[in-house]
């Protein structure tokens, strides 16, 4: 095997000429942070609001609940990225769908995949909230009621707090899984860390520097994200109870 | 004060209740035993409406707990419950666990309501543990301080359900004692329990259960003198035997 | 407004099977590898021997940290090449699915071993014990006792997670594979039907994961009450 290794290749201009290869991946870099942490934003509220309304007992609140969660989580995110990207545009309105086609094309590329990935992780987050719930003693909800307290009182001061220490060690997994997610943006053209990581091999040809680079730098956001989120555990541990002293 | 006439309830084809009807005056200390799954537990728990039932009526003060028009919440709010397993909120310190509902509830103001938390607590023998959560104490002092929580809202009445059957054996006497105290200033209360000494002790009467009916309702000395039915003699000699 | 026009799936269907054909032998081969090797993963992972258990780890480590797509364009990109300069593969020899395969395998292989190791601890440490008293060795006490008591808690959660491999298997598309999704992908860009087909190849998938969740969801309920 006979490969020449170039390491310096990353300081080199890049083929756009203002910029560096490194610079090429920092953009990636930005990119992959940026659209994870807003998709992130989206499916911890909508998740929220799904598993919990799966716990409630309105039938069809709940049963409206499990279809959203079931839809999201048995079609592949790849189909469904796709779906949002060139299906939807296709569905709305004549008048509004050519207006969106008109906008600043990594717009629609960046908010196709925000949209997505929030949905589709919303759909797990719901899942684990659900079962924060659903594992809180039975005993906790008739205590809340008991008391006096009306049902969403019960589920505000009593239950939900409680489920979401619960639900922090799950969802600090589904959370390294929407930055590992993110990449499969790369396959409508968004220019994040696994794209640019494809633009490097065929720019530079020094396919290995680039991919252990890319490579890299999705460990290091995951152990970051891992670090941040122990930390996070213990600062909301409850004395006496799960990770509490 | 409680009234509990002809209430039936079952899950599906499964008869949880049948028929029971009985009453608890102001003031009143009634003791409400037998065997596991005789019910028990869920006729106490329908008459603050934890558990909905099917037919017959409860009133509580006056207010029918069955009616679809009566604000439970703000009936529950006057109606003290005590549980088995003490839930207590393990996210909250004693002084807020004994606090929230008072403010968000009642509508007291903070202080006034931290301030009845910690009186209450005082009386229950724990106020060196304000500051603590509920997961640093034991068995016997969490339920001690669930029922201060319960006290905290001026109950007109208290359900224990089964409020010692959780404890290590050498707890039980501690919260025993606040209740017999309790029973003793007079409130009206509705004890599942199996502690047989509590009832001789304090009780004016007796429910046996059995299968979902409502045995015997006697006083206690009628009770523990010459019960009526079998099922009653078996359980007595079995649990007075440990 | 959009017109449907779902008539090119009709003449597509022939070559939709074939994709589909693939989609299933990666993912049934990626389940069997992944059970395999992921078996023995989690068997290093718990054992005494601290360079199996480091070896283990890191292994696993790696592939949960990096993105499904970012190790199949490795495979796609970068590991044939060195492979076929490794033992003389003549250049242009088609590798892309044996490759996209051995990539899938050793992916998912990191998430079934964390899979079964949670299925190995779960077992209590009572069993061990009482194995040894009876006379077995190490090896005798995993085989024997450990990995089928094991294994019986762990079927409804290695079904699921082959219902989420069938799902991933979809990403073959960045290595230019005919897979379900690539071959529906193609007679859509090529009919000028996207729409049509994108949402048809999202309905045949939804039928097929959620019957089989349906499905592994009533063996949980047969199992856990046997």
């Amino acid at each position: 095997m006979n490969y020449q290794w170039n390491w310096g290749v990353f300081l080199q201009p890049s083929a756009s000429g203002d910029d560096t290869y490194l610079g090429w991946m920092f953009a990636g870099f930005k990119m992959t942070i940026g659209l994870s942490l807003s998709a992130w934003v989206i499916a911890l509220l909508l998740g929220a609001l799904v598993g919990v309304l799966r716990t409630v007992p309105n039938k069809v609140l709940a049963g409206f609940a499990t279809a959203y969660v079931e839809m999201f989580r048995n079609v592949p995110l790849l189909v469904q990225l796709f779906i949002w990207y060139f299906v939807l545009p296709e569905l709305l309105p004549t008048s509004i769908g050519d207006a969106y086609k008109q906008t600043n094309p990594v717009m629609q590329q960046f908010l196709a995949s925000m949209v997505c990935l929030g949905l589709f992780t919303s759909a797990r987050v719901a899942e684990q909230v659900r079962a924060g719930i659903n594992s809180l003693p039975r005993g906790q909800k008739n205590a809340g009621l008991a008391l006096g307290f009306t049902l969403p009182q019960t589920y505000r001061f009593v239950m939900l707090p409680m489920a979401f220490r619960l639900v922090v060690p799950p969802l600090t997994s589904e959370f390294l899984n929407i930055f590992k997610n993110s990449a499969v943006c790369s396959t409508i053209g968004l220019l994040e860390l696994a794209a640019q990581g494809r633009q490097l091999v065929d720019y530079t040809a020094q396919p290995f520097e680039s991919f252990i680079a890319v490579t890299l730098s999705y460990i290091i956001i995951n152990v970051t994200v891992m670090t941040l989120m122990h930390k996070f555990e213990r600062r909301i541990s409850v004395p006496g109870y799960i990770g509490g002293k | 004060m409680i009234k509990i006439a002809n209430v039936s309830k079952h899950y599906g084809s499964f008869q949880v209740l049948t028929d029971c009807s009985t009453s608890v005056s102001k003031g009143e200390v009634i003791v409400v035993c037998g065997p596991s799954g005789s019910g028990k537990s869920t006729l106490i728990k329908c008459v603050n409406g934890l558990e909905p039932f099917q037919s017959g009526e409860i009133t509580v003060d006056g207010t029918s707990v069955g009616d679809p028009k009566t604000n439970l919440s703000k009936l529950r709010a006057r109606v003290g419950m005590v549980f088995q397993n003490f839930e207590l909120f393990p996210h909250m310190s004693i002084t807020e666990n004994l606090a929230i509902a008072q403010v968000k509830v009642l509508g007291r103001k903070q202080d006034e309501a931290i301030d009845k938390g910690l009186k209450l607590l005082d009386r229950v023998g724990l106020k060196a543990q304000a500051h603590k959560f509920p997961g640093q104490l034991s068995g016997g002092q969490q339920q001690r301080v669930a029922i201060a929580r319960a006290l905290a809202m001026d109950p007109i009445c208290m359900l224990f359900d089964e409020p010692t059957s959780a404890l290590d054996p050498e707890m039980v006497n501690e919260v025993l004692d606040v209740m017999t105290e309790l029973a003793k200033e007079g409130m009206t209360m509705m004890c599942v329990t199996h502690e047989m000494g509590f009832a001789k002790r304090v009780a004016n009467r007796v429910i046996f259960m059995d299968q979902g009916r409502i045995v015997e309702d006697d006083s206690k000395e009628e009770f523990f003198a010459n019960p009526r039915s079998e099922r009653a003699q078996q359980f007595l000699a079995k649990i007075l035997h440990h | 407004m959009y017109e449907f026009d779902w008539s090119s799936i009709p003449g597509a269907l022939p070559f939709l099977w074939d994709g589909m054909k693939v989609t299933l032998v990666i993912t049934f081969q990626a389940v069997l590898i992944g059970i395999v090797w992921g078996t023995l993963l989690a068997m290093m992972r718990l054992s005494p021997i601290k360079a199996l258990s480091w070896f283990a780890a890191g292994y696993v480590n790696l592939f949960r940290a990096v993105p499904l797509v970012m190790v199949l364009l490795w495979f796609f990109l970068i590991v044939p090449e060195f492979v076929g300069q490794l033992f003389n593969i003549p250049r242009g020899t088609d590798m892309r699915l044996s490759s996209a395969m051995a990539g899938f395998a050793l992916f998912e292989s990191a998430y079934y071993s964390e899979i079964i190791r949670a299925g190995i601890q779960s077992v209590p440490k009572g069993q061990i014990s009482a194995a040894s008293a009876l006379g077995m060795n190490y090896g005798q006490a995993m085989r024997l006792v450990v990995l089928p008591q094991a294994f019986r808690n762990m079927v409804p959660l290695l079904l699921t997670q082959g219902i989420i491999l069938f799902q991933d298997t979809s990403l073959v598309y960045v290595s230019a594979l005919a897979d379900f999704f690539g071959a529906a992908y193609k007679v859509g860009d090529r009919d000028g039907r996207l729409v049509e087909m994108l949402l048809f190849a999202g309905v045949v998938y939804f039928v097929i994961c959620f019957s089989a969740s349906q499905l592994v969801k009533r063996l949980q309920k047969k199992y856990s009450t046997a």
